[in-house]
């Protein structure tokens, strides 16, 4: 996954629902087995609540964990 | 698993012994390809694989007297192979491919005493290497008992060829000499190892075969080799007079390049294999003859007698098994392969998914010649992975969960008959069976308590296989610790077990433990129920288990029911101590989704029939890949008025958990009288359309997740809104996983449009 790709939704107009507040691009740490690497995805600046897009969770971040349990 | 163990595991694959013909060839022709070449009418390419082992390969493959004939097994079909005429054939049409390729010039000079045909092999095989060879020929011509054979057969023009090819591999010929003891003296002088040929008129030490070490023909001064004796009725065989030159070859290249002359010598010349062809089902087709022996074979007719070549080699196993033909290779390639995967401390370790994908159904051992067990090989691997920590959790983590929700207070259930606490029998449906809704386990139940003396007690319960095929033993141990103490507080009371997997778990983990399986006590002990409802037509497939395929017991008694309820059925060609798995075996469904799909559907096109399974998981991989299947409940207990249990699809993982709960809760209340409060749930209940449920199958999340998600983001408030539409998002992560639910509330009611889940861990997501 290369850090510089920024996963934003791909539809919807999305606020965070506890503080009513925008979302903005966020550098966000992903940890797995012993290997980790930072993405950009949108999450709510008071909270810390990151949003991870569907096509995210099922296409590049299933591909990466599966690379991950092959080492 | 060590360099020992690896090398005890492989020998037991013979898949890469010599064929026999290969073996019987003292200069081990690869046959094989020589013949898929000639079947193919590509005589340059066949001519290339003589090329590769022939000495002298225009002259050879003329006159070679084919000693591989006698042991083609094809000789048990139709008759051998008609090799030599083969290979005649094919150098009769091809040019000759001319001086072959050297190896630069050592500085070592060997002389032969004789210029007949062992000592033309050797002088071939010694120049390839880089040696300078030169010959001491009697007569005015080298060549010997090539120059006896009829010129129809060996043109001279073709012999003459293979002398100034020898010319120019930088073989010197002196002819006219005599060989005597004065000249071997003086060559041993001057040269640095000396061939004695002991051909009909040149035998200058007298020596015979017994002088000399069959081995390494070595004889007694120090670099003397001695070979190319006639046999003892005084005849010449032409492979054997090769073989004595190729030997002796090797004897002096070894001797003056310093190495051992006796080490690993085993293979050289004829020798035994191991190899084995099944010939069942192979159809006997006559051997062709050229019809001029001497032009050899017309096209067509060549290209008909190479096809009928076996091209032998063993494969029975992989022939059998979806999964070793899936990997492209055979048992003997995956130990190593596995071996190296185990090794290794960085880097890919790319066999990890091959390891976790086999079944453990255990049919590679019983066809195999050698009993290699490849079941054997990948649990041993599995439990050194998990013994290391190198076991990707995800390769089991859901068939493990499977265990911890059967065996946790949900499903798991012991109870003596309803006021007693001791009983002589305790029926084990199994929690596969358990998570059928369909399944008829209060009737079975029912049925039993009425028939059995000595009352039949209840275990819901999962027995532990998925972690004994997930490798993790410590975990099926502590499983099987934990019944066996629930077992003695009923008083170790014979177990009556639906499912042949926990039937084999049991009585291999606890032996103590005495189990049977329901088939062998509906067909023995209490006779069958009365037959009412649902009748199939048409004979049925009867699919064995493949945890079953030792217990001849078990499957005969399944016939016989069969056959008491007057239902028609039929074998399956791998059936009983061969029958394949369904593609449940060794959590393969877990670890390589898309290979167990493909196992299930060979074996669902074993047979058109509709199938009888014995085992829940076997009926409900058949119905998962369309196939029709019953299970043999369905047919003995039928529910009044039930529709074709055989349509009923795969329940899925969710609904699996949903109706053992239901079975428990049920259960209970009617055969106790305890009635449970239907479980809490954990969260709002929800709706899905058909498409998202499918899509939540499939990536594996359960109804549960999906609650206990929403119930996470109702109860804390950390969820996003989209303003356009008004759905939520949200994410928790109940234990590893984290599950991600798009939803709009209605009411007290969620409908969901989408789910999904990652295992990796994500800041500010989930908890
Ligand atoms: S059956 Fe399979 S494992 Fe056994 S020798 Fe043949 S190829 Fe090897
Ligand atoms: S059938 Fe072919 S491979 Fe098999 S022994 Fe005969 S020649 Fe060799
Ligand atoms: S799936 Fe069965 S037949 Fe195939 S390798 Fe594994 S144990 Fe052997
Ligand atoms: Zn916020």
């Amino acid at each position: 996954m290369n850090d510089s790709l920024v996963y934003l939704p791909q539809s919807g107009d999305w606020v965070c629902a506890s503080c009513d507040g925008p979302l903005s691009p966020t550098d966000t740490a992903v940890t797995y087995l012993e290997g980790g690497f930072t993405i950009t995805v949108l999450a709510c600046p008071k909270c810390g609540l990151s949003l991870l897009p569907e096509y995210v969770a099922v296409g590049k971040m299933l591909e990466v964990e599966q690379l991950l349990e092959d080492k | 698993m060590n360099q020992q163990d690896l090398r005890t595991i492989e020998a037991r694959c013979i898949e890469e012994e010599q064929p026999k013909c290969q073996a019987a060839c003292p200069i081990h022709v690869d046959i094989r390809a020589f013949m898929t070449k000639m079947a193919a009418g590509d005589l340059a390419g066949a001519r290339k694989v003589l090329d590769r082992t022939m000495p002298l390969p225009g002259v050879l493959a003329r006159i070679c007297d084919h000693p591989c004939e006698a042991a083609c097994i094809r000789g048990q079909v139709g008759g051998a192979i008609a090799v030599g005429a083969l290979e005649r054939t094919c150098a009769m049409a091809t040019a000759s491919g001319g001086k072959p390729l050297c190896m630069p010039q050592k500085g070592k000079r060997v002389a032969a005493l004789g210029g007949d045909l062992s000592a033309l092999t050797l002088a071939w095989d010694l120049a390839k290497k880089g040696f300078a060879v030169t010959l001491f020929v009697a007569r005015p011509t080298a060549g010997g008992i090539l120059n006896e054979i009829s010129p129809d057969v060996l043109p001279p023009a073709v012999l003459a060829e293979a002398l100034e090819t020898l010319g120019r591999m930088g073989v010197a010929f002196k002819t006219g000499q005599p060989l005597d003891a004065a000249q071997l003296e003086a060559v041993r002088h001057d040269f640095d190892a000396v061939y004695v040929e002991c051909a009909k008129e040149a035998n200058p030490l007298g020596a015979s075969r017994d002088d000399a070490d069959p081995l390494t023909l070595e004889f007694g001064p120090p670099g003397v080799f001695c070979g190319g004796w006639p046999a003892d009725d005084g005849s010449r065989s032409i492979m054997r007079l090769v073989a004595d030159g190729r030997r002796a070859a090797t004897s002096i290249d070894r001797l003056l390049t310093g190495s051992t002359l006796t080490a690993s010598r085993e293979k050289e010349g004829a020798c035994p294999t191991r190899s084995f062809t099944s010939l069942k089902d192979v159809p006997a087709v006559p051997r062709l003859e050229p019809t001029d022996p001497v032009t050899g074979f017309a096209p067509d007719q060549a290209k008909a007698e190479a096809a009928r070549c076996l091209q032998c080699d063993c494969m029975e196993c992989v022939k059998v098994c979806e999964y070793l033909k899936h990997y492209k290779g055979y048992p003997k390639l995956y130990a190593r392969q596995i071996y190296n995967n185990l090794s290794i401390v960085l880097g890919n370790h790319s066999m990890n998914k091959m390891i976790d994908s086999c079944t453990l159904c255990g049919l590679c051992t019983e066809v195999c010649p050698e009993d290699f067990s490849m079941a054997e090989l990948c649990l041993d691997s599995r439990r050194d992975m998990v013994n290391r920590g190198k076991m990707p959790p995800a390769a089991h983590e859901f068939a493990l969960e499977d265990l911890a929700f059967s065996n946790g207070p949900d499903f798991a259930l012991l109870r003596a008959e309803p006021g007693q606490t001791t009983c002589s029998h305790l029926f084990f449906p199994g929690c596969q069976l358990g998570g059928d809704p369909n399944a008829r386990i209060p009737e079975a139940y029912a049925f039993l308590r009425a028939k059995l003396a000595g009352g039949v007690g209840l275990a819901l319960g999962c027995c532990g296989a998925p972690a004994l095929w997930a490798g993790r033993q410590t975990l099926f141990e502590e499983v099987v610790a934990a019944f066996r103490t629930q077992w003695e507080s009923l008083g170790r009371p014979r177990l009556v077990t639906a499912c042949a997997s926990c039937l084999a778990v049991f009585r291999q983990a606890a032996p103590d433990i005495p189990a049977v399986s329901l088939w062998q006590v509906l067909n023995d002990e209490t006779g069958l129920p009365e037959a009412a409802g649902f009748t199939p037509d048409g004979p049925l497939a009867v699919h064995d288990s493949c945890t079953a395929r030792h217990d001849a017991t078990a499957q005969a008694a399944v016939r016989a029911l069969l056959g008491k309820r007057g239902l028609a059925f039929e074998e399956l060609p791998l059936s009983g101590r061969y029958t394949e798995c369904c593609g449940f075996g060794g959590l393969v469904g877990n670890a390589h989704p898309e290979l167990a799909k493909a196992i299930t559907e060979r074996r669902a096109a074993a047979s058109p029939r509709d199938f009888l399974a014995t085992c829940a998981m076997c009926r409900d991989r058949l119905a998962h890949v369309g196939k029709r299947a019953y299970h043999l409940l369905d047919l003995l207990f039928p529910g009044p008025g039930a529709a074709d249990p055989a349509t009923r699809p795969d329940p899925g993982f969710s609904l699996r958990h949903e109706t053992r709960a239901r079975l428990r809760r049920h259960l209970l209340a009617t055969v106790w009288n305890e009635p449970t409060d239907p479980k809490a749930p954990a969260g709002p209940d929800f709706t899905v359309s058909p498409e998202v449920r499918a899509v939540m199958e499939a990536r594996h999340i359960l109804d549960d997740d999906v609650k206990r998600t929403l119930a996470h983001a109702e109860s804390t408030g950390r969820k996003f809104r989209n303003r356009e539409n008004g759905h939520f998002l949200a994410s928790f992560t109940p234990h590893r996983v984290t599950y991600w639910v798009e939803y709009v509330m209605e009411g007290a009611t969620a409908r969901v449009f989408t789910a999904y889940s990652h295992r990796m861990t994500v800041a500010g997501v989930g908890k």
